[in-house]
């Protein structure tokens, strides 16, 4: 470990200013909203959670399209090849029957918006309501409404693993512990909801579509799959995308009836989701149940996992990750970050009237990091023993580390991170103060949470699922044009994350140029090698490593032309400062030259090759970040408020590439995972109604409920990742609800009150209390 | 349809005079956004929550979804667009690039607006005070953290300028 000692000349480590900033401060950003269209669609929505269409009657004059006008488009349907999973079929209209409250069921084309919005408010619904399956355990209760004839049981992905021995060694436990926990329903909420703008070119037949997406080359593919036309007809643009967090990766139906459009009315058409629409139908998130049991040894040792895990997937299964990717993760990485040899785990993804859920930062490990992390506080307090301590006891140290599911861990600082993050805490000092503020009937509380983040993994990590689609590798296509600048072409789309800078940081130490000379080109399907998107924390790991590749052919050619154009040996040439130097003179040549040359007098060249392009591919087999997180929070016993008094994260992410776009992710990280602690929850009503249809009932926090969060950094230089940098896009969000329940459970420790569920509203805590008899 | 009879309005954006033609009903963020054609006001959720279409108006934030175009008739409106003067970025627009005050930028502009009506009418305005006016708009990139420190900076330089 080291903490930031970097070479002082290397922008690799630095936090310079982001080259995407200056348009997005000054209004000249580029949203899909932004683009004008010829014609709008509205969506008429499904009314009711489940039901039989009879009759769709559109207003006389209007141009409104069902299931049956959509000829030849097919459903779209994920496939996954393990875990019995159930393949079901995903309509872009629905098809005689609604499945979710909010499922799009008709599509109005009109000259504006405003237009097309006031037609589908007259289009008639003539539904035959059926009985609606909203919950996860009732979805596998007898007699439960069937969601897809095709899942008749209602589940359509499970896996199951019991390592050899695991009997045995649960048998010969001194305790067992369990914690029963939920998480309810959220949704991603990237501030810019969904758009897409279809635009039928005449000339060449093709269609553009400008959407806000994660994963533009898989739109591409999937949307040209559905609607029958060759990829090459379809261009898909991710221009500036307002957020994502997991909701922008998969692919929405809406998108699909578009490029259709488009192409049947051969011009522009263009579809802007509203708020009320992203909450109702875009893809959710969370909704798990997961009952977890450990098996401790007298002294503490966390000997077997047993884990339970049932998550709710909502109406349809998602493209292209399917449905499975939140129960088998919860499967593949319960044990987290520590050394527990025995382990069995049910995993079950459910269908329910619901709307779909997709992955969303973090994908099941905030739920299963709650599980484990409240499990280790409650083993602490029934072995008496100190949770800190407990934790010291089972965290993995020695790497690489194979886990009983056979995961392995490169080099961490899971003990360190959280020594780290205990430290600043000075426990025995809030002790005191916790233990004085309680004569004064205030209630503190101190919570920490411990986990490991698996990221920046390549195909072998998707293949383990079965996928049909197995993303992971990543293509860069780099040149230097001949005056000199460089040009990164990436697959990645990056929507936030400030990935231009960081990668042009990592060419700039290659090349020796500023990264102000550096363009990174991303989201367009015509400009871009093919690639898999951002998401899973992959792109400064994965597009980092292509494009450090890529940087490095570059280099050598420029290195090869400019020891020939210098009479120098190769070896002699360095490249820094715009310039290719022989090492100990003063001569050098200005790069634009080397650049020229290149190009202009290839003939003196000819066993390299003429130009600048290089293409570099990059598929790693994973790494895993690390952190703890530590908080301190009060609980007013009054009203059941929490206020966060102090966060802290000590975390371990590798070689940053830029620190202050690094701290940028923890900090809003940590505030989604605060989210999904306190505050944001999709409500359902028992008909399958959502009740939570507006920012003002949904809360999403704001500057109020967000703390101040204090970083602390340790840097695991990994050896299995070429930059040496691990991923930390979901990390913050991953340890947040666990440490804050943590917290709330130790401040309402007089009360024996243990929080199992989160949200932990005011009103869930106020039950709790007065559950307790211990409060009134 | 129910499409009304369109109503003239003078909208000044940024000092320039926009004569458009509009119905009743169109909200203040659709004309800027789409009859002025001023992109940078964005529209988050259009119903008064989010704050992304926060624009000044008489030198006062609104939320440019929630008011009617025809009652901005006449009334000088500011916009990101009109942030920075003769190439140079406002203290704000600096002050928010080099705190990393924002990731995706989608809220960037209303946080920008709201933040420059607030300091020009109270430019001493404490701590407290501050993130409590900022708890009007959302973001969902930076935590708020960054945005709470570009706008401290922002002051403090606004105040010795």
């Amino acid at each position: 470990m080291s903490a930031h000692h970097h070479d002082i000349k290397s922008w690799v480590g630095r936090s310079i200013r982001r080259v995407e900033d200056p348009a997005l401060i000054t209004g000249r950003g580029r949203f899909t909203g932004d683009l004008a269209a010829q014609r709008w669609v509205s969506f008429v929505r499904s009314p009711v959670a489940s039901g039989r269409i009879k009759r769709i009657a559109p207003p006389p004059g209007a141009t409104v399209m069902t299931a049956s006008d959509l000829n030849g488009v097919k459903p779209i349907r994920p496939m996954l090849h393990k875990f019995n999973y159930i393949p079901i079929c995903h309509p872009i209209l629905a098809d005689g029957v609604v499945r979710f409250m909010g499922e799009p069921v008709a599509v109005v084309i009109a000259d504006t918006e405003e237009e097309a919005e006031d037609i589908a408010e007259k289009v008639e619904l003539e539904i035959e309501e059926t009985p609606p399956l909203i919950d996860a355990r009732a979805a596998i209760g007898d007699g439960a409404p069937i969601v897809h004839h095709e899942a008749p049981a209602n589940v359509i992905v499970e896996g199951r693993v019991k390592t050899p021995g695991f009997d045995e060694v649960w048998a010969g436990a001194a305790h067992i512990v369990s914690v029963d926990i939920r998480s309810r329903r959220q949704n991603a909420l990237p501030l810019e909801p969904r758009g897409a703008h279809a635009a039928f070119d005449p000339m060449s037949e093709r269609v553009t579509l400008t959407c806000s997406t994660q994963m533009p080359h898989l739109m591409r593919t999937a949307i040209a799959d559905l609607v029958g036309i060759p990829e090459s007809d379809l261009r898909v643009i991710a221009p500036d995308v307002g957020g994502g967090f997991g909701q922008k990766m998969s692919l929405t139906p809406e998108y699909v009836a578009l490029v259709w459009l488009a192409k049947q009315l051969r011009m522009s058409v263009a579809w802007t989701e509203d708020r009320r629409e992203n909450l109702i139908a875009c893809f959710h998130s969370r909704d798990q149940y997961v009952t977890l049991q450990g098996a401790f040894s007298a002294d503490g040792k966390l000997m077997a996992l047993s884990a339970d895990v049932l998550a709710n997937i909502g109406a349809y299964s998602c493209f292209p990750t399917t449905c499975a990717v939140e129960p088998l993760m919860a499967m593949a990485e319960m044990p987290g970050p520590y050394d527990v040899r025995a382990y069995a785990c049910h995993a079950r993804g459910v269908v329910t009237n619901t709307c779909p859920i997709a992955p969303y930062r973090g994908v099941s490990r905030p739920v299963i990091t709650f599980a484990l992390e409240t499990l280790m506080d409650k083993a602490a307090k029934t072995l008496s023993i100190d949770p800190v301590d407990l934790r010291r006891h089972n965290l993995i140290t020695t790497f690489p580390y194979t886990s009983a599911t056979g995961l392995v861990f490169d080099d961490a600082s899971y003990r360190e991170t959280m020594e780290l993050a205990v430290a600043a805490l000075d426990i025995p000092g809030f002790r005191h103060r916790q233990g004085e503020a309680r004569k004064s009937g205030r209630y503190l509380g101190l919570g920490i949470a411990t986990f490991s983040e698996r990221t920046g993994y390549g195909t072998p990590a998707f293949a383990a699922r079965g996928m049909e689609i197995t993303p992971g590798w990543e293509v860069v296509d780099l040149s230097m044009d001949p005056s000199g600048r460089v040009e990164a072409r990436i697959g990645a789309s990056p929507h936030g994350q400030g990935l231009r800078t960081t990668l042009a940081q990592i060419v700039a130490d290659q090349i020796g140029i500023d990264p102000s000379k550096i363009s990174v080109v991303h989201g367009d399907t015509d400009r871009t090698p093919y690639g898999f998107g951002t998401f899973a924390s992959r792109s400064a790991v994965i597009a980092g490593g292509a494009t450090l590749l890529a940087a490095r052919k570059v280099r050598g050619k420029l290195v090869q032309i400019a020891a020939r154009l210098l009479e120098a040996d190769a070896a002699e040439i360095e490249l820094e400062d715009g310039a290719a130097k022989v090492k100990g003179t003063n001569r050098f040549l200005p790069i634009e030259q080397v650049a020229r040359a290149a190009y202009h007098k290839a003939h003196l060249f000819t066993d390299l090759g003429p130009g600048l392009s290089e293409t570099a591919s990059y598929d790693p087999a994973g790494t895993f970040s690390n952190a703890c997180h530590a908080v301190i929070v009060e609980v007013d016993v009054g009203t059941g408020g929490v206020k966060i008094e102090r966060y802290i994260v000590a975390e371990d992410a590798g070689r940053l590439i830029n620190p202050m776009i690094a701290e940028g992710q923890i900090h809003g990280g940590v505030a989604q995972g605060i989210a999904n602690a306190l505050y944001e929850e999709i409500v359902y009503d028992d008909t399958g109604n959502i009740l939570t249809t507006t920012l003002a009932d949904y809360l999403p926090p704001t500057s109020h409920e967000i703390p101040a969060i204090e970083i602390h950094h340790l840097e695991t230089l990994t050896g299995d990742t070429l930059t040496q940098a691990k991923g930390l896009g979901e990390g913050g969000a991953i340890g947040a609800p666990a440490a804050i329940i943590n917290a709330i459970n130790d401040a309402l420790s007089p009360f024996e009150i243990s929080m199992s569920e989160i949200p932990a509203t005011p009103q869930r805590i106020h039950a709790a209390l007065q559950q307790s008899g211990k409060w009134s | 349809m129910v499409v009304t009879k369109k109503v003239d309005v003078t909208l000044i954006i940024n000092g320039q005079t926009h004569n458009i033609s509009v119905e009743p009903r169109r909200t203040l963020a659709d004309a800027i956004r789409e009859d002025c054609g001023q992109t940078g006001t964005h529209i988050g959720c259009e119903h008064g929550v989010c704050g992304a279409c926060t624009v000044l108006i008489d030198g006062a934030p609104a939320r440019s979804c929630l008011m009617f175009a025809v009652q901005a008739d006449g009334k000088a409106i500011r916009t990101v667009e009109g942030l920075a003067e003769g190439g140079k970025l406002h203290p704000l627009q600096q002050a928010f690039m080099d705190c990393h005050g924002l990731q995706c930028g989608f809220c960037t502009p209303g946080f920008l607006m709201l933040a420059t009506g607030v300091l020009e009418r109270e430019p001493d305005i404490s701590d407290e005070d501050l993130i409590d006016v900022l708890s009007s708009n959302l973001c969902r990139c930076t935590g708020y953290q960054n945005i709470i420190k570009a706008v401290r900076m922002a002051a403090e330089q606004m105040r010795s300028n």
